[in-house]
């Protein structure tokens, strides 16, 4: 097993479009933060205006924290899109260059190599989300330096420094989860599909479609809401509290498990099945 | 010496939702054919190699390899044998070398290296084992096909229209390969093809299918001699040759005179005695040529 996932990362590094993702990560990175150093001063001006009539605000408020906490923000928009390129290309693509033929008549099973295919995409997607907050935390860093991180929701958090760094290692590993929920989405519509487009659109519609619902649709689809994965994609920020809603956080782990354990079992349960065409 | 079977098709069906693609096909592949698998397009030859891939399930019948279930046995049959299906695509991005070392450590190959040089080079690749695959022409590509065939040693090699697309001399060459790894390495192979010279020139034993049936089976030059072949003599007085024929025993054979040869329809063991009766009457045979092949054997099985 463990030579067929080297396999399919060799592969998977060796496709120029891999990269797409790690370019487009740095991109946003790198303007966030200079965005920041350029106009940072007015934009947290803007966004802390209603505290400071109640607030003494002073130290380094925008910092290594701060600008990694920004960025987390695009994890529940961007990262699917880019996540989606890789593994919604990891069977459809095969079937599109006609290698599927060349594989499937080897000696070695489906599931053995669905099961290879389906690690490499996770390892991409773990990899291209400890990029995303390695890379926020060191530029950030290196242009800012560390500091409280000031988090505003229905509650405004103030949480030193010193307290900041195992919450981003918690929401990292949440942002894991929550993204191998969505890599097993793209794996499954990749095994539907005889090309990579129809993955990768698949994907972000379902997403996107399914958070609009979500918020305009309160009335149509109210009561499901609470058990669509794409409720939870933003919710490694409910590590950012004072008290952790250790109640959300279970709630929000265990569907994401569920719709993932749904998503792989279908998969496996088509793709031994289905006739070979292409 | 009787000869194992080495593929076997029992009554095998393939029905998609409102068409049946294969039809109660039934045949046998021995140790050391070349075996022609002939069809007009749309016939079930593609489906037919694809479920002795197990690439598309059977809905119906046994496909055994060497008595293993295809099915079943999934696995152990496929080490077995390799394949090249339609188009020889690859990882395009990838060196010939690295395409095929990913699919020796895929079929679990024994000294890949060694064995990567060795099937380069016997398909002539081994000076391009650097080049990516994408600026490969389509006759290299298909030699490249060949080569991964042999990768894990099989014992069977299925090659689904190997000669697509390849010029009139890469068509030879291929021609050639496929009949040196047949005598050289003792691997059977099998041909699934509707260019019939291909079939005529190195197969010994062919099956025919037309709308996924089986229209017959059987050893390729006994087909092709089996019954009237259509023959053309050059005499040195055609229309002379024609009166005298008109007028003997032979007249049931005479199809007239085309493109300036005297033409007859005749069964094969009749030729020694037309001959000696030309030669008795004095008449001079330039020659005699025969044009019964197997484009008109498989024309009059599958109209």
């Amino acid at each position: 097993m463990i030579k067929l996932i080297q396999i399919e990362l060799y592969k998977i590094f060796r496709k120029p479009r891999t990269y797409i993702g790690f370019g487009a990560i740095a991109f946003i990175v790198t303007v966030v933060n200079l965005g920041f150093l350029f106009e940072g001063e007015q934009l947290l001006g803007f966004l802390l205006d209603s505290l400071k009539d109640k607030f003494l605000l002073s130290g380094n408020l925008i910092n290594a924290y701060t600008m990694t906490f920004v960025i987390l923000n695009s994890l529940w928009i961007h990262l699917p899109i880019l996540i989606s390129i890789t593994a919604g290309d990891m069977i459809s693509g095969e079937a599109n260059n006609g290698t599927f033929r060349l594989l499937l008549t080897r000696p070695i099973s489906r599931s053995k190599l669905l099961t290879a295919k389906f690690f490499s995409a996770w390892i991409y997607t773990v990899l291209l989300l400890l990029f995303m907050i390695s890379l926020s935390l060191i530029m950030g860093y290196l242009m800012f330096g560390v500091g409280d991180l000031i988090v505003i929701k229905s509650t405004i958090s103030i949480l030193s420094s010193d307290d900041t760094l195992w919450r981003f290692g918690y929401a990292t590993l949440y942002g894991i989860l929550s993204m191998t929920t969505v890599t097993s989405l793209s794996f499954l519509l990749s095994s539907l599909s005889e090309n990579s487009i129809g993955p990768i659109v698949g994907t972000f519609a379902i997403i996107v479609g399914l958070t609009i619902v979500s918020t305009l649709g309160y009335a149509l689809i109210g009561p499901a809401i609470p058990y669509l994965f794409t409720t939870y994609l933003p919710s490694w920020d409910l590590f950012f509290t004072m008290e952790l809603d250790t109640a959300k956080l279970t709630h929000a782990i265990y569907v994401n498990l569920a719709y993932t354990i749904a998503f792989i079992t279908f998969t496996f349960y088509y793709f031994k099945n289905k006739d070979i065409l292409s | 010496m009787k000869k194992e079977v080495f593929l076997e098709f029992d009554h095998v069906s393939k029905q998609y939702k409102d068409f049946l693609a294969v039809n109660d096909l039934s045949f046998k592949v021995y140790e050391g054919d070349i075996f022609g698998f002939l069809g007009p397009n749309g016939a079930g030859k593609s489906t037919s190699i694809r479920m002795t891939l197990s690439l598309i399930k059977p809905t119906s019948g046994n496909i055994t390899l060497l008595g293993k279930s295809i099915v079943n046995e999934r696995e152990e049959t496929l080490a077995q044998v390799g394949a090249l299906i339609e188009k020889p695509d690859f990882y395009p991005y990838l060196t010939a070398q690295k395409n095929l070392e990913i699919l020796g450590k895929i079929s679990g190959v024994d000294n890949l290296a060694t064995k990567v040089d060795e099937v380069l080079e016997l398909v002539g690749l081994s000076e391009r084992r650097e080049s990516k695959v994408k600026t490969f022409s389509q006759g290299m590509k298909q030699r490249l096909g060949i080569a991964q065939t042999l990768l894990h040693d099989p014992k069977l090699i299925i090659l689904d229209e190997p000669a697509n697309g390849l010029d009139p001399q890469g068509q030879v060459d291929m021609r050639e390969l496929i009949v040196r790894i047949n005598k050289e390495r003792g691997i059977t192979v099998i041909i699934s093809s509707h260019i019939l010279n291909e079939v005529e020139q190195i197969c010994n034993r062919m099956v025919i299918i037309n709308r996924g049936k089986s229209m017959v089976e059987g050893n390729v030059s006994e087909l092709l001699t089996g019954s009237r072949m259509k023959v053309s003599y050059v005499t040195n007085d055609n229309k002379q040759t024609l009166e005298l024929l008109a007028n003997s025993d032979f007249k049931q054979f005479v199809t007239g005179i085309e493109k300036e040869k005297l033409t007859l329809l005749i069964e094969h063991e009749n030729i020694p005695e037309l001959n000696n009766f030309l030669s008795n009457e004095g008449v001079k045979v330039y020659s005699i040529e025969p044009i019964r092949s197997l484009e008109e054997y498989f024309i009059s099985m599958t109209k």
